[in-house]
């Protein structure tokens, strides 16, 4: 059961990650890329991620997607011309070459024959949500500022960049 | 169970994928999709040895480069709107204006 689902949301990803770069309209791209994350997020759920699955919905397709089909739309750019740049056959053979090398390392190469045991079995294991936010809040308190910093500036920054003409006094 | 080189040969196949077409797009705004293609696979990577390690901090990492990626994208797409102010164009190519 668990392999036929890994097998239709790695299968589901890949096809839709395809379409984003073979699709000619950039809205399309669009689309394919919140298939692509949806089923991301159905393959946290498998591998018991569920906080994460909620994040991803929430943040990727719901926040992210929103504001790049908001600006896909605002700027309604036509394509005319090549869709690929000059560079493109030598790096579609340099993705084979680097596709056989990552599959002949991953093949050759043994990941945890043996799983390491679940740590303190007698412990009632608490739930996915509440594990974070306990590691969250102790050991990566610092880290996490951080991040609201950056997502400060970053907002700052945006404002600024797409407001155009500033008048510095 | 599924085995753990599955995941990583998923996570390598994606993060190819976004970066074939990073190099290879010419419009902006679908390089900066592809983009986002290669942080999820760094993200499935970390969770599948989250799962299967039993260690909870690598899913706090994946927290993390979320933020990273909505920080780059409202980032990226404020550059994207002032260059198409600047050139009228959304292809790479066009935005040499740092060239001497």
């Amino acid at each position: 059961m668990e392999i036929l689902s890994f097998v239709y949301f790695g299968g589901a990803i890949l096809l839709s990650a395809l379409m984003v770069v073979i699709f000619k309209n950039p809205l399309y791209s669009a689309m394919s890329l919140l298939s692509m994350f949806a089923h991301v997020a159905g393959l946290y759920v498998i591998l018991e991620a569920e906080f994460l699955a909620g994040v991803q919905l929430l943040v990727y397709a719901g926040a992210i997607l929103v504001l790049y089909i908001f600006v896909v739309m605002l700027l309604n750019v036509q394509t005319q011309g090549r869709v690929l740049q000059k560079q493109a056959p030598v790096v579609f053979g340099a993705a084979v070459v680097a596709a056989v090398e990552v599959a002949f390392l991953i093949s050759r190469s043994h990941f945890y024959p043996e799983l390491p045991p679940v740590p303190q079995p007698g412990v009632p294991p608490l739930g996915n949500t509440e594990m974070i936010g306990m590691v969250l809040y102790t050991k990566y308190l610092f880290p996490f500022e951080i991040a609201s910093l950056v997502l400060l500036i970053a907002l700052v920054g945006a404002i600024v960049m797409a407001k155009g003409k500033l008048k510095f006094r | 169970m599924v085995p753990l080189s599955w995941y990583v040969g998923l996570s390598s196949a994606l993060f190819l994928v976004g970066l074939v077409g990073v190099l290879v797009r010419r419009n902006t705004l679908v390089v900066l999709l592809c983009i986002e293609i290669m942080l999820n696979a760094v993200n499935v990577n970390f969770v599948a040895f989250s799962k299967y390690q039993h260690v909870i901090d690598a899913q706090i990492l994946v927290f993390f480069v979320i933020t990273v990626a909505a920080a780059e994208v409202a980032i990226g797409l404020g550059i994207i709107i002032s260059l198409f102010r600047l050139k009228g164009s959304v292809n790479i190519d066009d935005f040499n204006i740092l060239k001497l």
